[in-house]
């Protein structure tokens, strides 16, 4: 039984079981919330990878009967082969006949006028010049010189194996499989409800003086926490801490292409009257009493954010203010809208595109992300960037929408005005939707438009006031394309194409006289319209026509916004990590003494022949025996030329 | 390491194989003399940039490069070659980065760029001259072989050592050793295991075997100009906060030392396989080394392979306890890191237990490539986790 569990073969057999089961874990995401794992396989297939551990596999109980096995092989193979080894360490094997070394591969025979025994005196001396350690014995007539070299290489093979078994039990003291084993017995539950720690039950909580854990905690700027979470399979659980964890502040750095640089927290750590304020970032973690707190990520803390809701398709304006992760709903004629907060960016650095500019990099201010949800659970998502952003030497205010994360945002250009706000454009809008207004411009305008531009001679002034009104409508609803469709199929083409450009001017004389309307309610010289406010109309009017498909009734403008941020703490107390490091030592040491530390021995019977001796020489070397044949024969070489011959 | 030394050098007596390790000869102290001067020139001018462990690794790679450099005259030779090379460069680029583009040497030898690609050019043309060796038995065309695998690996340390210069002409901030993505890692690889080769070339008297090692070179020249010039690959990117660390300049060396010596190892398991048995070879790789050398020289390239990778996680989990809080996490690039580990370990065990030898441990050489290369490339380009870094 020992026999077969310390066997190199069970050996091989377990390692080559343990790549293999690691190779599973590594294919299968580890740790993911249960629902994925039922959309991915199934419920069928869930169950039974659920059952075998699979989601979890490195404390899957297989998995640690593996390792278990693996220990215990290692244990067994060292308890076995420790006392040989040491014991033939203090073999010299000085018993060795000429015969016997005759036998061995490498050996040389010499003859010498030197006597036999300081022929024997010279010998042991050049061994032990080698390096070698030597033993004489005198077997009657002759003597045997043994000589042994490298005692090293068998403590190599003592230190690599027992690393293992250190490393695996320290490993072991610091894995949550002792969790494990308390969640089955029913001492312990995790914790699957997202509640506030106070709220927590204490069957969810671990004591205070854990030594062993890997939490974490996510604090927000100026906030201070006494408890970090153990993720558990589905759910966590607390562990209280003996000290008070602030974070002050938070802080990224940035290379000059928005690419962090550095993450760091300020951290202050109350504990008792004792006070201790430490920066730590990545790579750079603080060491306090055991408890080592790591800078492991970082999020929104949530920020404030300000903001207005200008309706598309009225004059109102509504202000709000939301915090990152919150929501909101908003009723727009009987629909109702959610709007969920979901992130805040002070930054925006991208490559820079516009040859207008000499910079490398630009920064396009802060933005929020949000998503608008319908009743059904529909949602779009937005991205709106606070501040104006010039292309081609103009500025817009950019609203990115999309229906699915798979998608690239679609940007709204919102043209900015000269205070890089939106307000003109909203004005306009405003007018556009105020029918009784428009009617009363389109009345005092309509001389500009009639000479020469009529569609029909018996067209009224009445009339031309609706018909404007009315592309103008259907414009809003529906952009471009939708006057298109208005066009009767019926018709051949040449009239069709006259129908759609008259209308086309009908559509920008309704636009422009609006817009000029607008312009004259915000108190500028209508008389003096520039030709940057004529592209301001150009631009606006591809903004309208896109209006429809924006998928929300209302425009989010940033107008405030304070930056909290939160960063993610890890927090671990490892009293295995001395035990594996002290493996890895031993570990490290064991290779190299095994593989670069050569175990050799050397023999010479000297026997005397007339007046000198005559000496067999032989040596050998564990594992390595076709370079010690070069080594062998220098040696007898040289020591050939150090004894005269006779 | 002895044996190695005295095998180069016969000792006229008893004294030279024990005495000193070295006898050291003039050309040793001029050699130890411009390192210990470098190095205390870097001392004067740049103390304040190092931090302490920087300086642990500075001293402790000065000592190693000159204790190769004493024990392997050509390897010493290779240095002072790449030394003279980048030391130009640095003079060439005068502290501006726009040089690269205007001065001819740069622009066409000695940016980084240029100097990849004269590395990539010739180890291809090594290889071809490696096999044209091999079949026709041509002992010039193997010694150009040689020469051109020297300079390819001299090319590709000047690159690399360039391409550390560039980064900070791009700004000090984004200054950073080269081995923090896969494109720089390749590099390194063609580099390490040309030299690691090139040892065993020299100790074994192995020049029939240079082509199939040049052949994993190859296919990595390959995939680095593929990366290059479909993926823009080469441009010198800043480092994320997890990477800035000094484990980084120790962990990611150690590991290719690992990766360069399991790659000739398996190359050399198909050139065993390749060969056919020893009585009865295939005709044009009759002048292959016969089995048993191959299988000898197999086993030492997994043992070197094996201690440093081993060296190379065991720094790797020290440094994710110091940037990800535990030693151990299984994410997946650990996880298969372990794999390789188990899997080498198995190899060596086979081997000592049952003296296997023979095809079926050539074969395991060979997929344990597969094995290492996955956990190489497999994982950035398949797997998720916390080295999410050098993605494809
Ligand atoms: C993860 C686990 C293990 C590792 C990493 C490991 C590593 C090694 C290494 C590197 C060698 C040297 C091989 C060589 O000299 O070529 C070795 C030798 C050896 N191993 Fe293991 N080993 C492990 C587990 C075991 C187990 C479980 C046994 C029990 C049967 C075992 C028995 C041996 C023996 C008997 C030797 C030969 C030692 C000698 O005579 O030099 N090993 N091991």
């Amino acid at each position: 039984m020992l026999g077969f569990l310390g066997s190199m073969n069970l050996a091989v057999t377990l390692l080559v079981a343990l790549a293999l089961a690691s190779v599973i874990g590594t294919i299968l995401k580890q740790n993911e919330p249960y629902q994925n794992y039922i959309v991915k396989f199934g419920p069928f297939w869930h169950g039974i990878f659920e059952k075998l551990g699979l989601y979890d596999i490195y404390s899957s109980s297989w998995f640690i009967l593996i390792l278990a096995f693996l220990v215990t092989t290692t244990s067994i193979c060292l308890y076995r082969n420790t006392p040989r080894i040491l014991a033939s360490l203090k073999q010299y094997r000085e018993d060795m006949l000429e015969q016997q070394l005759v036998n061995m591969a490498d050996h040389s025979r010499h003859r010498t006028s030197v006597a036999h025994d300081e022929a024997v005196a010279t010998l042991a001396h050049s061994f032990r010049s080698l390096g070698f350690r030597t033993r004489t014995k005198r077997h009657g007539e002759t003597t045997t010189v043994a000589a042994m070299k490298g005692a090293a290489n068998r403590y190599g093979y003592l230190f690599t194996h027992c690393a293992v078994v250190i490393i695996c039990i320290g490993g072991f003291l610091d894995s949550n499989v002792p969790l494990k084993v308390r969640t089955l017995q029913g001492s312990l539950q995790a914790e699957t409800r997202e509640i506030p720690v106070s709220r927590i039950p204490d069957r969810s909580k671990l004591p205070v003086d854990n030594s062993s854990f890997r939490a974490s905690v996510s604090i927000p700027e100026g906030r201070a926490t006494r408890a970090a979470f153990v993720n558990l399979g589905a759910g966590y659980l607390v562990q209280p801490l003996p000290f008070t964890i602030q974070l002050e502040e938070f802080r990224v750095e940035h290379y000059p292409s928005g690419q962090p640089r550095s993450f760091e927290s300020d951290l202050v750590i109350q504990d008792g009257s004792q006070r201790i304020e430490q920066t730590i970032a990545v790579n750079h973690p603080l060491s306090y009493k055991g408890y080592t707190i790591y800078q492991a990520s970082f999020g929104d803390g949530g920020s404030e954010l300000d903001f207005k809701l200008h309706d598309l398709a009225s004059a109102a304006v509504l202000d709000h203010s939301l915090k990152v992760n919150g929501d909101l709903v908003l009723d727009h004629n009987g629909v109702a809208y959610r709007l969920e907060m979901d992130e805040f960016r002070k930054f925006n650095i991208f490559a820079n595109e516009d040859p207008a500019i000499d910079k490398k990099f630009r920064d396009f201010g802060p933005s929020v992300n949000f998503k608008v949800r319908l009743k059904d659970g529909r949602a779009n998502e937005y991205l709106n960037y606070m501040y104006p952003i010039t292309l081609e030497g103009r500025e817009f205010l950019l609203s990115g929408v999309r229906s699915s994360l798979e998608e690239d945002f679609r940007y709204l250009h919102i043209p900015a005005d000269d205070e890089g706000s939106p307000g003109r454009f909203f004005s306009l809008l405003n007018l556009l939707h105020d029918d009784a207004r428009l009617r009363r411009i389109y009345a005092a305008g309509q001389s500009a438009l009639l000479p020469g531009n009529s569609v029909d001679g018996n067209i009224t002034e009445q009339d031309v006031g609706n018909v404007t009104l009315r592309l103008i409508r259907l414009f809003l609803d529906g952009g471009f394309p939708m006057l298109q469709q208005q066009i009767d199929p019926a018709m051949d083409e040449d009239t069709a194409r006259t129908v759609n450009s008259a209308s086309m001017k009908i559509l920008r004389f309704g636009l422009e006289q609006a817009y000029t309307a607008s312009l004259g309610d915000a108190g500028l010289d209508v008389a003096e319209i520039s030709e940057r406010d004529i592209q301001f109309l150009n631009d606006a009017i591809v903004t309208l026509s896109a209006l429809h498909q924006y998928g929300f009734p209302y425009y989010l403008q940033l107008t405030g916004f304070e930056h909290v941020e939160s960063s993610g703490l890890q927090i671990a107390r490892a009293p295995g990590a001395k035990w594996v490091y002290l493996g890895f030592g031993l570990l490290i040491l064991g290779v190299f003494f095994l593989f670069y530390v050569p175990h050799e021995r050397l023999w010479a019977v000297i026997k005397p022949a007339g007046t000198g001796s005559e000496m067999v020489l032989a040596g050998a070397r564990t594992r390595h025996s076709r370079d010690f044949s070069r080594y062998f024969e220098q040696i007898s070489r040289t020591i050939e030329r150090s004894f005269p011959a006779n | 390491m002895r044996t190695d030394v005295m095998t180069s050098e016969a000792p006229a007596d008893l004294a030279g194989l024990t005495g000193k390790r070295f006898s050291l000869r003039p050309v040793d102290y001029l050699w130890w003399a411009l390192l210990l001067g470098g190095f205390g020139f870097v001392y004067l001018n740049y103390r304040h940039n190092l931090n302490g462990y920087e300086w642990i690794i500075f001293s402790c790679s000065t000592l190693a490069l000159g204790y190769a450099g004493t024990a392997w005259t050509e390897f010493r030779r290779l240095l002072l070659i790449v030394a003279v090379l980048a030391l130009l460069s640095i003079q060439l680029y005068d502290a501006t980065l726009a040089r690269a583009g205007e001065r001819f040497l740069l622009q066409y030898f000695l940016a980084s760029q240029s100097a990849v690609m004269w590395m990539s050019f010739l180890f291809v043309l090594a290889t071809l001259s490696y096999f044209f060796a091999l079949f026709t038995g041509s002992a010039f065309s193997a010694a150009v072989g040689t020469g051109l695998t020297w300079t390819g690996a001299a090319m590709g340390l000047t690159g690399l050592l360039v391409r550390w210069h560039e980064s900070y002409l791009i700004s000090p901030e984004m200054g950073h050793i080269p081995v923090s993505n896969l494109y720089e890692v390749f590099i390194l690889f063609c580099v390490i295991t040309a030299i690691i080769y090139l040892y065993y070339e020299r100790r074994y008297r192995i020049r029939a075997l240079g082509g199939f090692v040049l052949l994993v070179i190859s296919a990595a020249v390959g995939f680095l100009l593929w990366y290059t010039f479909d993926r823009g690959a080469h441009e010198i990117q800043p480092l994320v906060p997890a990477l800035q660390s000094y484990w980084m300049k120790i962990h990611v060396p150690a590991n290719f030392i690992g990766y360069g010596c399991f790659s000739i190892a398996a190359m050399l398991g198909l050139a065993y396989l390749a060969r056919g048995d020893d009585a009865n070879p295939r005709p044009l790789l009759a002048r292959l080394p016969v089995r048993a050398e191959i299988d000898d020289i197999m086993y030492k390239a997994i043992a070197l392979g094996f201690a440093f990778f081993t060296v190379a996680t065991i720094l790797g989990s020290l440094w994710a306890a110091e940037a990800w809080g535990g030693y151990w996490s299984w994410d997946p690039k650990e996880t298969w890191a372990l794999i390789v580990w188990l899997n080498y370990a198995a190899w060596l065990h086979m081997r000592i237990s049952r003296n296997w030898q023979g095809p079926a441990m050539a074969a395991w050489a060979i997929i344990g490539l597969f094995v290492t290369l996955f956990a190489f490339l497999g994982v950035n380009m398949f797997l998720s986790g916390l080295h999410s870094y050098g993605e494809l």
